[in-house]
C-alpha cells in the first residue's frame, strides 16, 4: 500500500513529463521546479533530443540541497573518524602528566599507588588479570558457542531454530550489571565445591593453586570468567551463525550424496566455510571480555598480592581498577594514573578488533 | 536359464554400504554435544531470570516504588521507590538518542549512498567497526578527559550521554547501513528519472522505505545503553533525590543505584539491588518489545 503510495507520489509530475516528451520542448515548465536549473535548455535531459551538441546535456547539475546533504553525511562520517583519533589522543595527553611524575615503570611495574603525592603505578599486573581472565573466559566460550552456532544453523528443526536464536540473542540483552549481581551472590557460593575440589585435587597446577581469594565466598578470576563466557555466548554464537548459514548448499548436497552422515557433513563442508568467521567471532568476543567492567568488578575481590597466575586469585582488571576508583577522581593526576591504564586498554581492544576484522575482511564469500 | 539368474544376480556386491559403528557413534556423539551446547546456554539465562525474579519482584508491586525517591531514608528503612533512578536511566538514554541517531543515520547514509568504495567510506566502516568494540569504561574515560578536566564542566547526566552516543553510534549505524543497502535500486532510478535530486530522493523514498527498521534498531541500541553502567560510575554522582536537570547535579540511575546500595549489606540493600534489577530488566523489556511492535505497525506491507 505505502509502498505504491510511494512510488505514485514521484510519478505524478513524471506524468506531465511523459506528455511533454510527446509535444517535444514546448512544455517544459514542469519541469523547472524538479531540475530547478539551465531554465535556457528546454529539456536537454529528455533522451529524445538528437545527439547533436550533448555539452549541456553532460554537464552534472548539482543543486545546493545536494550540496549541503552530502557536506552534512560526509561531515558526519569524518566525525566518526575523527572521534576515534580523539580517544586516542585525549587520553594519551590526560595521562602524560602522570607518567612523567611516575616513579615506577609504567608498563613493567606490579604496584598501583595513585595517591597524588608522589605516584608509583604500573599497569603490568592490571594487564595480566586482564588477559588472563579473558583468555580463560573465551576458552570456555568458545567451544560452547560453536556448539550453539551448529545446533542452531544444523541441527535445530528448521521451525524452532528461529526461537531458538531469539533465546541466545536475550542473554546479550541481560546488562552487564545483573550478570555481575547474579556471578556474585548466586553463582559464586554454587561454584564453590567445584572449585575446592579443584584446588585440592589439582592444586600442584598453578592454575588451581591457592590464591588470594575466599573459595567459599567465591569472588575469584574463575567466578568472573565463568559469567563471563556466559556474557560471549550470545557475541560469538551471533556471528558464527550467520557465516554457517551461508555455507554453499551445493557442498552441503554434495557431502550428503558421497554418503556422510550428519557430523562428516559438518566437519567437512561447514567447518571449513566457516572457520574464518568463527575465530574471528571468538577475537570480537576477546575484545568484548577484555573491556568488560561492572560484572568484574562486583565479582572480583580486589587485593594487595600480586597475581599468581591461579583461577583462585582474587585482584582488578584495568576495567575494574578503573571504576572502582572512578568516584574519587578529584586530582588530576591520580586521574591521569587511570586514564594511562584506560588507554593500554584502548589499545589493546583496537588490536584484538582490528585483528579481528581483518581475518573477515578477505573472505569475499561472507558478505 | 543361466542368463536369466545371471541377471538377477548383482554384478558386483552392493556399493551401499551400511555406515560402521564408528563413524555412526562419532555422528551420534556431536549430535549430542550440539544440543547440549544448546542447553548450557539457556541454564544461565533461565538461572538468572528467576534468581532476580525471585529476589526483586515482590518489591517492585508496590505502587511507591514506582512513584517516590529514596529521599529521607536510612540504609535501614524500608519503603520509597526507585522513581528517581527511572528517571534518571530514561533521561540518559533519550538524549542519548537524540544526539546519536542523526549522526549515525548521516553516517549510515554516507556509506550507502555517498561513499560506495572510497578511502573516506573504508576508514569510517574501519572506525564503526572499532567503535563498537570500545569499552564503555574507555568511552567514559574519554569524555571525562574532554568534558570534565578539559573543558572543565561539571559531571553531569549529560556528560553520561555523551558517553554513551559513542556506544550508540556504531550500533545504529550497523543496522541502518544494513537497512539503507536493502531497499530495492528501481526505487532510486524511478526517482533519479524524474529528476529528483539524490538528497531528496534519499530523505523522501530511501529513508521511509527503511523507516521501520531503523527505529526498531534504534529502540533496542537504546534499551541497550539503558543497562550501560561503567559511563555512570565515571561522569555522574549518585544521589537519592529527583533530579530533572541533565546539566547539573548528581543524577541516579538504575545501574547506579545498584552499585550504590551494594554497599548496603543489610535486606534494605539488597532488596533495592534486586528490586531496581527487576525494574530495569522490565524497562528494556518494555523497549525491546516496543521496538518490535513499532516495526509491525509501520513496516511497508508487501502486497
Amino acid at each position: 500500500m505505502s509502498d505504491s503510495d510511494m512510488v505514485g507520489r514521484p510519478a505524478a509530475p513524471g506524468a506531465s513529463t511523459g506528455g511533454a516528451r510527446g509535444g517535444v520542448a514546448s512544455k517544459t515548465a514542469p519541469e523547472a521546479p524538479i531540475s530547478s536549473t539551465a531554465p535556457g535548455k528546454g529539456g536537454p535531459s529528455t533522451k529524445k533530443t538528437p545527439p547533436a551538441e550533448p555539452t549541456p546535456a553532460a554537464k552534472v547539475v548539482t543543486r545546493p540541497g545536494d550540496k549541503i546533504f552530502k557536506t552534512l553525511t560526509v561531515g558526519s562520517g569524518v566525525f566518526v573518524v575523527a572521534m576515534i583519533v580523539l580517544i586516542g589522543v585525549f587520553l594519551l595527553i590526560q595521562a602524560i602528566p602522570s607518567l612523567v611524575d611516575n616513579d615506577a615503570n609504567f608498563l613493567f611495574s606490579r604496584v598501583w599507588d595513585a595517591e597524588p603525592p608522589d605516584l608509583a603505578f604500573g599497569v603490568l599486573d592490571l594487564l595480566l588479570v586482564t588477559v588472563f581472565s579473558s583468555v580463560f573466559a573465551l576458552l570456555i566460550a568458545m567451544p560452547v558457542s560453536l556448539g550453539i552456532a551448529l545446533f542452531l544453523t544444523q541441527y535445530a528443526p528448521r521451525r524452532l531454530a528461529r526461537p531458538f536464536a531469539y533465546l541466545v540473542d536475550l542473554l546479550a540483552a541481560v546488562p552487564s550489571i545483573i550478570y555481575g549481581l547474579w556471578g556474585a551472590y548466586v553463582l559464586a557460593p554454587a561454584l564453590a565445591p567445584i572449585s575446592t575440589w579443584l584446588n585440592e585435587n589439582l592444586g600442584w597446577i598453578p592454575l588451581f593453586a591457592t590464591g588470594s581469594s575466599n573459595l567459599a565466598i567465591g569472588q575469584t578470576i574463575f567466578t568472573a570468567g565463568i559469567v563471563l563466557a556466559v556474557m560471549l555466548l550470545p557475541i560469538i554464537t551471533a556471528i558464527s551463525r550467520e557465516v554457517f548459514d551461508r555455507t554453499p548448499s551445493m557442498q552441503i548436497e554434495g557431502a550428503l550424496a558421497l554418503g556422510a552422515t550428519k557430523w562428516e557433513v559438518v566437519r567437512t563442508t561447514v567447518l571449513p566455510f566457516g572457520k574464518a568467521g568463527y575465530i574471528s567471532a571468538s577475537m570480537l568476543g576477546l575484545g568484548r571480555a577484555l573491556g568488560e567492567t561492572i560484572a568484574v568488578l562486583i565479582i572480583l575481590s580486589s587485593t594487595n598480592q600480586n597475581f599468581g597466575f591461579s583461577l583462585f586469585d582474587g585482584g582488578d582488571t584495568i576495567a575494574s581498577k578503573i571504576a572502582r576508583a572512578a568516584q574519587e577522581f578529584n586530582d588530576p593526576r591520580g586521574a591521569g594514573a587511570y586514564i594511562a591504564a584506560g588507554l593500554v586498554l584502548f589499545i589493546l581492544t583496537f588490536v584484538v578488533n582490528a585483528f579481528a576484522r581483518s581475518i573477515i575482511a578477505g573472505h569475499k564469500e561472507y558478505e | 536359464m543361466t542368463t536369466a539368474t545371471d541377471l538377477d544376480r548383482p554384478a558386483a556386491p552392493p556399493a551401499f554400504q551400511e555406515v560402521n559403528s564408528a563413524r555412526r557413534l562419532k555422528n551420534r556423539l556431536a549430535t549430542i554435544l550440539v544440543g547440549f551446547a544448546f542447553l548450557i546456554a539457556l541454564a544461565p539465562l533461565v538461572w538468572l531470570l528467576i534468581t532476580v525474579l525471585a529476589k526483586g519482584f515482590e518489591h517492585v508491586l508496590n505502587v511507591d516504588w514506582w512513584q517516590k525517591s529514596l529521599a529521607g531514608l536510612t540504609s535501614r528503612q524500608f519503603g520509597g521507590g526507585v522513581y528517581h533512578a527511572i528517571i534518571g536511566t530514561l533521561f540518559q538514554g533519550l538524549i542519548c538518542a537524540v544526539i546519536a541517531v542523526p549522526i549515525a543515520i548521516l553516517v549510515a547514509i554516507y556509506l550507502v549512498e555517498y561513499g560506495k568504495r572510497s578511502r573516506l567510506a573504508k576508514a569510517v566502516t574501519f572506525t564503526v567497526d572499532i567503535l563498537s568494540g570500545v569499552p564503555s569504561i574507555v568511552a567514559a574515560l574519554f569524555i571525562y578527559a574532554l568534558w570534565v578536566t578539559t573543558l572543565g564542566m561539571p559531571r553531569s547526566a549529560f556528560a553520561v550521554s555523551l558517553a554513551l552516543v559513542l556506544l550508540m553510534i556504531p550500533v545504529v549505524v550497523r543496522t541502518t547501513e544494513e537497512l539503507l543497502k536493502i531497499v530495492p535500486d528501481e526505487l532510486r532510478e524511478a526517482a533519479y528519472a524524474l529528476g529528483i535530486p539524490k538528497w531528496k530522493t534519499i530523505v523522501k523514498i530511501v529513508i521511509p522505505t527503511a523507516m521501520s527498521g531503523i527505529i526498531t534498531g534504534i529502540t533496542l541500541a537504546i534499551a541497550r545503553v539503558m543497562g550501560e553502567t561503567a559511563p555512570v560510575l565515571v561522569l555522574v554522582g549518585y544521589t537519592v533525590f529527583i533530579n530533572y536537570d541533565p546539566f547539573g547535579g548528581n543524577m541516579s540511575s538504575l545501574p547506579l543505584l545498584m552499585t550504590s546500595e551494594r554497599l548496603t549489606t543489610n535486606e534494605v540493600g539488597e532488596a533495592r539491588v534486586w528490586g531496581a534489577a527487576v525494574t530495569l530488566i522490565l524497562i528494556i523489556t518494555v523497549f525491546n518489545l516496543l521496538g518490535s511492535l513499532i516495526s509491525r505497525l509501520t513496516s511497508l506491507k508487501t502486497k
